[in-house]
């Protein structure tokens, strides 16, 4: 059986709002559960997507997994151990092993840096190259790995369309030899041309590398096309999660089933974008007890206005959070 | 006289810029008819809104130069009108909306004074006329217990909401022609369902010409009659959305087509267009899609191709079909 690299557990966020105008009105501080006691594995060496609207709490779980941003609760199993109880040096080896790679390949890099000193950077941090010519060797070696080559290195971000500087930022990331990458939204400021050419290479260095991806996005063909599994994510909750190929063509949770009937494909003759679900997306400030969906949900019963459904497995790897399933 | 309400012919447009000349708009030429729905496809910096602006005059100019050709909307050139003529197709015959409604909605009047006041401009109503007619147009575009929002404020409402009130703005002088530049690509994929129903729901019920532009291949598939792809300023093919989708004849649009990741099945490598979208400051001679073109020949490498009939009412601008 695999090796189970990352799992978390109950994983929660709640900001607290207490300056906001809101809060002072009310004289009570507001809540925003951002992530609200989530659960999720991802075996080596396979693709965990993970999808859901804005604001349903995508980013902000990448980041609880790396402590950029401190859990409010639940625990963060890397390899077995759980991340929350490392120190400081302990957090620095884990960042070499866990590398993020974001949706805005403008702003994570610095425009006043080359390419060469770019990648050098996590080379030196984390003490990977001992001469000046074993750093330009590694970084050449780094350029090719993503489609680059030499004649890029001593250019500057702004000088690179967003698809070469996506590429760019996956092969920082490449340098430190990861075992899990995080890319969150990393081909969503694509152009589809473009976007087709990353998501093979995220292929290729999976398959080279034996890379385990948590990859990030809001659009379904994407996390169809690049996951092995799929997580399905609500207003901070995980609502359903499974294989593939079950997530998409048996989707049990009303959310899901939704969510795949609102994507126009892109073929004339497939049925047209329908939204089933009535109103907005729900707050996840201070929110009611219950399931999420519950306002929106043709299903929803006074049950499922009190109680909130948990994430529960089929006995088939597939988990669904719904009373009515 | 053709049946197109709107034409665009031979359009060509480019920025005179401190860095050296771009053309954004290059020999562009289709036409509109009434109560169609056409779709402008391509990815960034293909010149979509520059086509979509210069139709309602606002591409600035200077940096901006119309170089040839013309606009023709109702049969009257649109570059020939006066101020005046100007205003009134604006204020009660053409209406746009855009991808970033934060950006063409002001943030210091509240929604009712926003389009009420676009109202009595244009349409000469008292104040609570147009407050009664802004409450009708709220409802229609679905903004729940409208009278009770006339007095918010834009950046109060969620970014769906925000475009629903652009909508409502753009409806307001019972145009009836809509120009609707992404007005769905900031959008989640649910809000953007509703969206595109309430734009259909539009054209249906008030008989609307619509230009809807986009970069995703999804939307034109279910929203547009007609589709124009848009390639370095070129339109390169131009055809009915069944023929483009199932037979798709210039080389882009065929490679546009295999990028998109399936909805209805996994594979494991995607068919990408190979190589970067143009430099528009400095485009390739010929065909703009050589260096990135499979079946590239010399000719495409000297002769821009012209657009030609390849099927009826089918168009494609590619060496391929001489
Ligand atoms: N006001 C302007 N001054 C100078 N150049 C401009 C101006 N407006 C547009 N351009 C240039 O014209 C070209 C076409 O731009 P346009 O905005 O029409 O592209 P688009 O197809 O709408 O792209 P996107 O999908 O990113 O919206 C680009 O190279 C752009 O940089
Ligand atoms: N530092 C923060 N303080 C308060 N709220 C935050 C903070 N970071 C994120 N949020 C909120 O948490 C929710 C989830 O955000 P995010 O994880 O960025 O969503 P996604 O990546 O899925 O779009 C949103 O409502 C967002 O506004
Ligand atoms: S638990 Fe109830 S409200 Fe929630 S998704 Fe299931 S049926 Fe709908
Ligand atoms: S004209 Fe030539 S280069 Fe251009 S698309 Fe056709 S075959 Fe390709
Ligand atoms: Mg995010
Ligand atoms: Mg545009």
């Amino acid at each position: 059986m695999t090796e189970t690299l990352l799992e978390v557990r109950g994983l929660t966020k709640h900001f607290k709002l207490d300056n906001d105008i809101v809060s002072r009105i009310a004289g009570k501080t507001r809540t925003l559960k951002a992530v609200d006691g989530i659960d999720f594995f991802i075996k080596r060496g396979e693709t965990l997507g993970l999808v859901g609207e804005s604001g349903c709490g995508k980013s902000t779980t990448a980041r609880l997994i790396t402590r950029l941003v401190e859990p409010s609760e639940g625990e963060v199993m890397f390899k077995g151990e759980n991340l929350l109880n490392y120190n400081r040096s302990e957090m620095q080896e884990v960042r070499k092993a866990v590398q993020l790679v974001f949706q805005d390949p403008y702003s994570s890099l610095n425009p006043r840096k080359t390419i060469m000193q770019i990648l050098s950077r996590p080379l030196e941090v984390h003490n990977l190259a001992k001469s000046w010519s074993e750093k330009r060797r590694r970084v050449l070696e780094l350029l090719g790995l993503v489609g680059l080559g030499e004649e890029h290195a001593d250019r500057y971000p702004h000088e690179f369309s967003g698809g070469q500087r996506q590429r760019i930022a996956i092969a920082r990331a490449l340098a430190v030899s990861p075992e899990l990458i995080i890319g969150d939204e990393p081909v969503s400021a694509l152009d589809v041309s473009i976007q087709a050419q990353i998501l093979n290479l995220f292929r290729d260095l999976q398959e080279q590398f034996s890379l385990t991806y948590l990859f990030i996005a809001h659009d379904l063909s994407v996390i169809r096309h690049i996951s092995d599994r799929v997580a399905v994510m609500y207003v901070g909750k995980i609502v359903e999660a499974g294989d593939v190929a079950d997530i998409f063509e048996q989707p049990k949770h009303p959310y899901t089933k939704a969510l795949l009937e609102a994507v126009p494909e892109a073929d004339p003759d497939k049925p047209p974008p329908h939204l089933v679900l009535k109103g907005e997306v729900a707050t996840p400030i201070d929110p009611p007890p219950g399931c999420r969906l519950c306002a929106r949900c043709p299903l929803a019963d006074d049950y499922c206005a009190e109680v909130a459904p948990e994430l529960k497995d089929d006995g088939t790897g597939h988990y669904v959070a719904c009373h009515k399933v | 006289m053709s049946d197109n309400v709107l034409e665009l012919d031979d359009l060509t447009i480019r920025f005179k810029l401190k860095r050296g000349d771009l053309t954004a708009v290059n020999g562009v030429s289709f036409g509109v008819k009434r109560g169609e729905t056409f779709g402008l496809v391509g990815e960034s910096g293909s010149g979509k809104t520059v086509t979509a602006r210069s139709i309602m005059r606002l591409v600035p100019m200077p940096p901006g130069e119309i170089l040839k050709g013309r606009v023709l909307f109702e049969g009257e050139s649109v570059y020939d009108k006066s101020d005046n003529e100007m205003r009134e197709m604006r204020g009660k015959k053409v209406a746009m909306v855009f991808q970033e409604p934060m950006s063409a909605l002001n943030p210091v009047f509240t929604v009712g004074s926003q389009i009420g006041d676009a109202l009595r401009t244009n349409l000469g109503m008292s104040k609570q006329e147009a407050d009664e007619r802004v409450v009708e147009l709220l409802s229609l575009v679905g903004i729940p217990s409208p009278a009770s929002r006339l007095d918010s404020y834009v950046h109060e409402f969620s970014g769906g909401m925000r475009q629903r009130v652009m909508l409502a703005m753009a409806l307001s002088c019972d145009p009836t022609f809509l120009i609707a530049d992404e007005p769905t690509t900031a959008l989640d994929v649910t809000i953007q369902a509703t969206i595109l129903e309430l734009i259909e729901s539009m054209i249906d019920r008030f008989g609307m010409s619509l230009i809807f532009i986009t970069h995703n291949l999804g939307v034109v598939a279910h929203a547009c009659d007609t589709i124009g792809v848009m390639y370095a300023s070129h339109i390169v093919e131009l055809a009915s959305k069944q023929e483009i989708f199932k037979n798709p004849q210039h080389p882009y649009t065929q490679g546009l087509l295999n990028s998109i990741p399936r909805l209805d099945h996994q594979s494991k490598y995607l068919t990408p267009i190979k190589g970067l979208v143009c430099n528009m400051m400095n485009p390739p001679t010929g065909c703009k899609f050589h260096p990135r073109c499979d079946h590239a020949m010399d000719v495409c490498r000297q002769e821009i191709p012209q657009m030609k009939e390849v099927a009826p009412g089918h168009f494609a601008a590619c060496h391929l079909h001489n």
